[in-house]
């Protein structure tokens, strides 16, 4: 099933082949992000999450078809265009990829002390401001290696949007984190998409946390992709969707029955 | 029958076309130091790092080396009645051939092996992929400033590891088995020749920073992104280091002695 492209895409993949030897990624996948809403990409793993979203920043070039980001195609850029590119995307890696070597306030501002060109006082206030924002006030002295995982996906978050970009690619913000954790990432991005009016692009194989958070989801299916609002999904009918999604009911209610025996 | 000549060939292509690649590398890593803005406090950082955190290695292993060199020098030469003759033995087997190789060597196993493990491991972690989302060039802010620290660095602890050796030599030669302390150096002085010997030295350990940079940071920088990737490029780094080290080291002796 195919919903209806959205009216006003900020991001959008066309006709998109990728393989990796004889491994095909993805065949003529056909997708697009809403401008200003939340779409959670889902599938299966090896589906090719995140490497759409590695795409979509540039990080990756297909073999074929288009990726249009704010209306411009970023296929044939080159690395030092790219970067103008990415002035308009934050990124949240998986693992945070804060830089080991620097504090969590010097990596929260690296972004500004590199292209903002303020003084160090105005990036200081910059920084706590972004803290206090995803709950962490107090850590910017601290170094990535003393935080705790949750803590490194929101020093992360404060990072990606640290620039105020128009969009934010989440590349399995819950992954290994427990409910709480989870919880506090969703309600930050929902909250930045709410208050921010930013593009969220969320990678994410996480069933519960997509259907509470995305106006729009696109499920990746053998290098293709289905579209539409986790209402339409739900009825899609479509048995691959449904298998996946009783799938991970299935699995809930193992975890939960065997937290209740624990 | 024909297989062993195809798989020297396949080889060699392969051998070229990495040498290219490293070519293209290294060509980056230029154009990135001679770019704005430039980064000096990763450099001092990354000097600390390379050099400083290796003196105590390299200024260790010299004062052994001259030690050795000392001893079997003096055991040697008194057989002719030659022995006033160990401080040019020492000096000279030091400030052309031991100082710049060992120094290059060691440098390679304690900074070299460290540079490359650090920036594989940045790769594997994405921390490299998240500096480019951040429109910064990793080879900019992370990458030259380590190359250029080993190439300035690289000097300077050999000139270190020079000086503990010689001592190390007095200290065997003069203190230990009572050769006249002035006769030692009075033979060092005599002997060696700054344009010949110690510029010479100065340029093996140029040529060899440059290639340790580059080497390192060429392979963790193209390192397979997993913890497997990170050991192979850390030992590739060691190995292809080294070895290039004891083969640039014959040519740059031989350019030297036919364009002296």
């Amino acid at each position: 099933m195919h919903a209806a492209a959205p009216s006003d895409p900020h991001v959008e993949a066309r006709d998109v082949g990728l393989s990796f030897g004889n491994r095909v990624v993805f065949q003529d996948l056909d997708c697009a992000f809403p401008r200003g809403r939340i779409t959670v990409l889902m599938g299966g793993s090896g589906a090719g999450k995140s490497t759409l979203l590695r795409m979509i920043g540039g990080l990756e070039r297909p073999d074929r078809g288009s990726i249009r980001v704010a209306g411009e195609e970023i296929t044939g850029l080159r690395e030092s265009e790219l970067f103008r590119v990415r002035q308009r995307i934050g990124m949240l890696f998986q693992g945070g990829a804060l830089l080991d070597s620097l504090s969590v306030a010097e990596n929260v501002g690296l972004p500004l002390h590199e292209h903002a060109g303020l003084p160090a006082d105005a990036i200081a206030a910059e920084v706590q401001r972004r803290l206090d924002s995803v709950g962490l006030p107090d850590v910017g002295d601290l170094l990535p290696s003393q935080l705790s995982g949750g803590m490194v996906r929101r020093i992360a978050l404060a990072r990606a949007i640290v620039r105020d970009p128009e969009i934010v690619l989440c590349d399995e913000p819950f992954s290994g984190l427990d409910p709480l954790n989870v919880r506090r990432i969703e309600a930050l991005l929902v909250r930045l998409n709410q208050r921010l009016g930013l593009t969220l692009i969320v990678a994410s194989h996480h069933v519960t946390s997509a259907f509470r958070m995305a106006h729009h989801l696109v499920f990746l299916l053998q290098g293709a992709a289905i579209t539409g609002t986790p209402e339409e999904l739900e009825a899609s009918g479509d048995p691959r969707v449904e298998q996946f999604f009783a799938a991970d009911r299935e699995a809930e209610a193992e975890v939960q029955a065997w937290e209740g025996t624990g | 029958m024909l297989a062993p000549v195809r798989s020297l060939g396949f080889g060699g292509v392969r051998l070229v076309a990495e040498l290219g690649r490293m070519a293209v590398f290294a060509g980056s890593v230029l154009r990135a130091l001679l770019r704005p803005p430039p980064r000096l406090g990763r450099l001092v950082q990354e000097i600390y790092d390379t050099g400083f955190l290796s003196l105590a290695i390299v200024g260790g292993s010299g004062a052994a080396v001259g030690a050795v060199l000392g001893l079997q020098g003096y055991n040697t030469l008194v057989r002719f009645g030659a022995e006033e003759s160990l401080g040019a033995v020492v000096g000279l087997s030091l400030i052309r051939e031991l100082g710049p190789v060992l120094t290059g060597l060691l440098v390679t196993g304690r900074a070299g092996s460290a540079m490359a493990a650090e920036i594989a491991s940045m790769l594997a972690t994405q921390q490299l992929d998240g500096l480019r989302m951040m429109s910064i060039d990793p080879v900019h802010l992370v990458v030259a400033p380590k190359a250029l620290a080993m190439f300035l660095v690289m000097p300077l602890l050999n000139a270190l590891f020079i000086v503990t050796a010689l001592g190390g030599g007095y200290a065997v030669g003069v203190s230990l088995l009572g050769l006249d302390g002035g006769t030692y150096f009075t033979s060092l002085e005599s002997s060696v020749d700054f344009e010949n010997d110690v510029a010479g030295s100065g340029i093996k350990s140029l040529a060899f920073g440059a290639l340790v940079g580059l080497v390192a940071t060429y392979r963790g920088y193209t390192a397979t992104p997993n913890a497997a990737g990170v050991s192979a490029a850390t030992t590739s780094t060691v190995v292809v280091a080294s070895v290039s080290i004891l083969i640039l080291d014959y040519f740059i002796t031989a350019l030297w002695d036919v364009y002296p």
